[in-house]
């Protein structure tokens, strides 16, 4: 299913800094929206997507944000616009993070994304959009994040970031 | 080619001439982490290196919950402490990092990368200060360098005559009033004009700390004179350089913005961009439960000071807490000498030790629901300090301790 968010959600929203304080990826699940979408946690299933407005992941730099979405297994997050540090922290983390209106999609619907043609659809083939991901958030997502990425490769990858649009 | 500030700046750490929108690799003079940003970084770094790159560069400060306030923050803290003796790398504890940075690290024309949203701040000095998160400043760490992409440049050019109960904080309110939370995303900001020339650097650290809520890459302000008096007073006169933008040089936007008119701003909840005038919300006087001066964005003595000329005459208003906390070391050992620390302990304030404290909630202040808070910070967001249910406003030192002596929202002591 589809999590809908409205503009300017902001990293506090997504993880409050009183839960914030732990190193345990696998316990940010908890942490998820608690206070905000506190039926999130309860509910979120590995391949929901998340559709959201402008803005999305403003304020702090806290990684758990990305972090705990990812912890949750969020498809993908496709909101109108996103924060900057948010947009690098899912570079880094392989968290696909696609700039596109899709607030019409409805929570219920079934989505099918293919990064190959860059379309998503709803299953009952209504709508499709056409996205336009750019290479960079590509790249890092089929090699698992940046981090993943230079892991894999060594550091020196980074300079071909050079070459990225 | 002409350039802005932001342009030269970033070229000159390149060694090459950049262009708005190009991807380079920067290798930053400073690279800055903090107890809670540091602790993600830990794993991160392990995947990718044994050993920092550029020991020296690194500074990491405990500020956001420090000392300790419970078991889990001692815990990431001793963490980053062992993490620290390993790499040899300091740990500093005396204040807030931004304005350890800017006390003691930053000069113009550096480039300062920072896993905090508000490394901006250390624009005030001339210098590009990017904000970045836990993974970024791990790779920084452990290879010297950073990917960005060369942003576009809004000069916003302040102008008018400003009244004398008008403060930087009241114009940066006003200007995310006009561009919203995302209105510079991705992009720098350049604050010019008559009123920001001669605002001293205490003031443009808050106009650079607040251009991060307008999502602003970084915010900077060309170095002058104010910039060298300001370092030479930290006794680091021979960092001062002239840094400007050529005059032709392109922006994507340029904002006049005229303060002549402007009044006291307050932003009400739950956003910093959410602004109005105080005066149109002092008739619903609005009780107040908990006053912060403090932060990043005004916790400087020159802040203390605001408040001091308003509150040491007077008496707090009843059921008041009133809550101060110098931003660092310095500034809480400038406030003892001039005898403000004392003045706000007999007024029953209470004075914590230097660092983030109450702003973001996780110790020293922490509001209880349904609570009403009037804070000198920079974010009022739902939860931030404390209870989901309690309501933040933000206003400048001097509204804040008119409200801690009258006990509700208003620009007046009548
Ligand atoms: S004082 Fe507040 S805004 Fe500034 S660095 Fe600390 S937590 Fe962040």
């Amino acid at each position: 299913m589809n999590w809908k968010f409205a503009d300017n959600i902001n990293t506090d929203l997504i993880t409050p800094g009183r839960y914030n304080l732990l190193l345990d990826f696998d316990k940010l699940k908890d942490i998820a929206f608690i206070e905000y979408r506190p039926e999130f946690r309860g509910s979120v299933q590995c391949g929901d997507y998340i559709i959201a407005g402008n803005n999305f992941g403003s304020g702090s730099s806290r990684e758990t944000a990305v972090l705990a979405l990812k912890a949750c297994g969020i498809k993908a997050i496709v909101a109108k616009s996103f924060a900057r540090i948010f947009y690098r922290n899912c570079l880094a983390n392989g968290v696909l993070a696609i700039e596109h209106d899709c607030t019409r999609i409805a929570c219920e619907v079934n989505l099918t994304l293919d990064i190959d043609t860059q379309t998503l659809c709803d299953n009952e083939g209504n709508e499709s959009y056409h996205l336009h991901i750019p290479e960079i958030m590509l790249v890092s997502y089929m090699h698992g994040g940046l981090l993943e990425l230079l892991a894999n490769y060594g550091v020196d990858a980074l300079n071909d970031i050079y070459s990225f649009k | 080619m002409a350039q802005t500030i932001v342009e030269k700046i970033i070229s000159n750490n390149v060694g090459y001439q950049v262009r708005v929108g190009n991807y380079v690799l920067v290798e930053p003079d400073i690279i800055m982490a903090h107890d809670t940003t540091c602790a993600w970084a830990l794993s991160p770094f392990k995947k990718i290196a044994k050993r920092v790159a550029v020991r020296d560069k690194i500074v990491i400060v405990f500020d956001h919950a420090y000392p300790s306030p419970n078991v889990q923050a001692a815990n990431l803290q001793s963490e980053i402490r062992e993490f620290a003796r390993e790499q040899n790398i300091p740990i500093i504890t005396d204040g807030i990092c931004h304005q350890i940075l800017v006390e003691r690290y930053v000069r113009p024309g550096c480039f300062v990368l920072g896993a905090d949203s508000h490394t901006p701040t250390s624009g005030a000095l001339g210098a590009v200060a990017v904000g970045v998160g836990s993974s970024d400043i791990a790779i920084a760490m452990a290879t010297g360098k950073c990917w960005i992409r060369v942003p576009q440049t809004i000069k916003i050019n302040i102008t008018g005559k400003r009244r004398k109960n008008i403060f930087a904080k009241d114009v940066i309110l006003s200007i995310a009033r006009l561009l919203k939370s995302d209105g510079a995303n991705h992009r720098a900001i350049e604050f010019v004009g008559p009123i920001v020339e001669k605002m001293d650097v205490a003031e443009r650290l808050t106009l650079t700390n607040m251009a991060a809520e307008l999502g602003a890459k970084c915010a900077i302000v060309a170095s002058d004179a104010q910039t060298e008096a300001y370092l030479n007073n930290q006794g680091r006169g021979a960092d001062y350089s002239l840094i400007k933008s050529d005059t032709d040089a392109f922006y994507e936007r340029v904002i006049d913005f005229d303060v002549s008119e402007m009044v006291p701003q307050v932003a009400i909840p739950h956003q910093v961009d959410t602004v109005v005038d105080v005066q149109e919300i002092a008739q619903q006087r609005i009780k107040v439960d908990q006053v912060f001066i403090g932060s990043c964005t005004n916790g400087r003595i020159e802040d203390l000071e605001v408040a001091y000329k308003i509150l040491h005459t007077n008496k707090l208003a009843d059921n008041i807490r009133l809550i101060i906390t110098p931003a660092s070391n310095a500034v809480y050992c400038e406030a003892l000498r001039r005898g403000y620390l004392q003045s706000f302990m007999e007024l029953g304030a209470i004075v914590t030790s230097p660092g983030c404290g109450a702003c973001l909630g996780r110790h020293g202040g922490i509001l209880a629901d349904g609570e009403v808070c009037v804070a000198t910070s920079n974010r009022n967001f739902q939860g931030r300090m404390g209870s989901a249910k309690a309501s933040v406003y933000l206003v400048s030192p001097e509204i804040a301790a008119k409200i801690a002596l009258t006990g509700y929202i208003t620009d007046t002591l009548l």
